[in-house]
């Protein structure tokens, strides 16, 4: 209920303000630091970058998943469950590889994304306030996810939060 | 062989699967390496034991032979590289299905006793065989029967429910939340069918594994409502023992208990039941994941 009326409003204000087309045709940028680690055994890590309804926590789409297709053990498959906010919203009813969506692990430093508006989850992702989230599960390391607010429909200024151990920086901007 | 030392035989059997009941301070447990998996490549092992504490293998495996995987499609699948040692038994269970399997138990068995040519017979076992041996119209026929449940669930993929449609015997799990969704902190819901019917005002125990690290075990109990719902919120993440049991009338534990009348040394005559009764206990090992 809550919901509704706040995307009633935003649909109000979007009406409003008579741009809605071109509010939509926007493009998400995502800039994610892969954090660089002093560790003796060292894996790149699975990363999911999704959407999830602040309201009720659900996910509102996947952008990409980044793990190890080339794995002999299951295609790399058998560990995406370790990202388990995103496995239990979302991942356990995609099958993989899934296209536009998987990807393969990244090396440390920043990762510069853009995610199209006209394309994948956010085609259709309504106007509102959403949260980015990052989740990280390294092999024989830790799991850790960071969320940055931002709001579908208009561009902003960007928006950054910073994980503890193994996610860096993750900066967020609709243009 | 005469029909003392089969029943004595018979007897034996019965015992060996109803141990997790009749060893009070004993918990029988089927843990999977796994709860939440994915890929179609996906398997889990698992342990099986009856122990003292959770979930450590300290006292006895737990037996094998009635322990059954059903799949997500309701088929029935035999335990794979399947293993009783001194503690416990070992098992591997191959998820070639996507969705939630069931690994587990569920055993009927009756103590009986009756007059027969002047004097006191007493049998215990399944179902079948107390058809088979216990002669129809017997006089003074008294008859404890329980019903026992132990199993857990693992999931590849994305959950399914086929594995919970009850059978309408014994204590069952309906599921309102699924087993395989748990996360610390969150309240799940779950209810309990008691031969069909909801299980009002059952007391549900909870205790968390790793009880070794702790100095107290951690226990914890809810009951069921009128409609045998409960609510539970798990504490922290990690294994938990979930354990209800139902018991109406004679126990079989008093006077004219289990005892068969033999035993070592010169067979005493065997005893009759004090009365009727009956038993049904469902025990199940959950996992609550991290937030």
């Amino acid at each position: 209920m809550k919901r509704s009326l706040s995307l009633l409003t935003f649909s109000a204000l979007a009406a409003g303000a008579a741009t809605p087309a071109l509010a939509l045709a926007a493009d998400l940028a995502v800039t994610v630091e892969v954090p660089r680690l002093t560790v003796a055994e060292y894996h790149k890590p699975y990363v999911s970058i999704w959407i999830e309804n602040p309201a009720d926590a659900t996910a509102a789409g996947t952008l990409a998943v980044w793990y190890d297709a080339g794995s002999k053990e299951d295609k790399g498959v058998k560990w995406l469950k370790d990202m388990r906010q995103w496995w239990r919203k979302a991942g356990r009813t995609m099958s993989f590889p899934a296209d536009g969506i998987s990807g393969a692990t990244r090396a440390p430093g920043p990762q510069k994304l853009v995610f199209s508006g006209a394309k994948g989850p956010l085609k259709d992702l309504k106007p509102g306030q959403y949260n980015l989230v990052v989740e990280a599960a390294r092999e024989v390391g830790g799991q850790e996810s960071v969320r940055v607010p931002f709001i579908w429909g208009k561009p902003g200024k960007p928006a950054t939060a910073k994980g503890a151990t193994e996610v860096g920086a993750v900066t967020v901007a609709v243009k | 062989m005469s029909l003392r030392t089969r029943l004595l035989a018979v007897a034996a059997a019965g015992l060996v699967l109803a141990l997790p009941l009749a060893a009070n301070a004993h918990r029988g447990w089927i843990v999977p390496s796994f709860t939440v998996l994915s890929g179609d490549g996906a398997w889990v092992t698992v342990d099986a034991a009856i122990s003292n504490e959770l979930f450590y293998a300290d006292h006895n495996p737990m037996r094998l032979d009635a322990v059954v995987v059903t799949a997500p499609d309701g088929s029935v699948d035999k335990v794979q590289n399947a293993l009783t040692g001194k503690y416990r038994s070992t098992f591997d269970v191959q998820l070639s299905k996507p969705g939630t399997y069931k690994i587990g138990s569920a055993v009927s068995t009756i103590m009986a006793s009756w007059t027969q040519d002047g004097q006191v017979k007493r049998f215990r076992g399944s179902l079948e065989d107390f058809a088979r041996q216990v002669p129809a119209g017997a006089a003074d026929l008294k008859t404890i029967k329980s019903f026992n449940r132990n199993e857990t669930f693992v999931t590849r993929d994305a959950p399914t429910t086929t594995v919970f449609a009850p059978t309408g015997k014994g204590l069952e799990l309906v599921p309102v939340t699924h087993p395989n969704d748990l996360v610390a902190g969150e309240a799940a819901t779950f209810k309990f069918q008691l031969d069909g019917k909801p299980a009002a005002d059952l007391e549900v125990t909870f205790a968390p594994g790793n009880s070794r690290y702790r100095a107290t075990p951690g226990d914890f109990k809810v009951k069921t409502g009128a409609d045998g719902s409960f609510k539970v919120t798990f504490p922290e993440a990690g294994m938990y023992w979930m354990n209800a049991v139902v018991r109406t009338g004679e126990t079989g534990r008093g006077p004219g208990g289990p005892g068969m009348g033999g035993g070592p040394g010169a067979p005493a005559p065997a005893t009759p039941l004090a009365g009727d009764g009956m038993s049904a206990s469902y025990t199940a090992t959950l996992e609550a994941l991290r937030p």
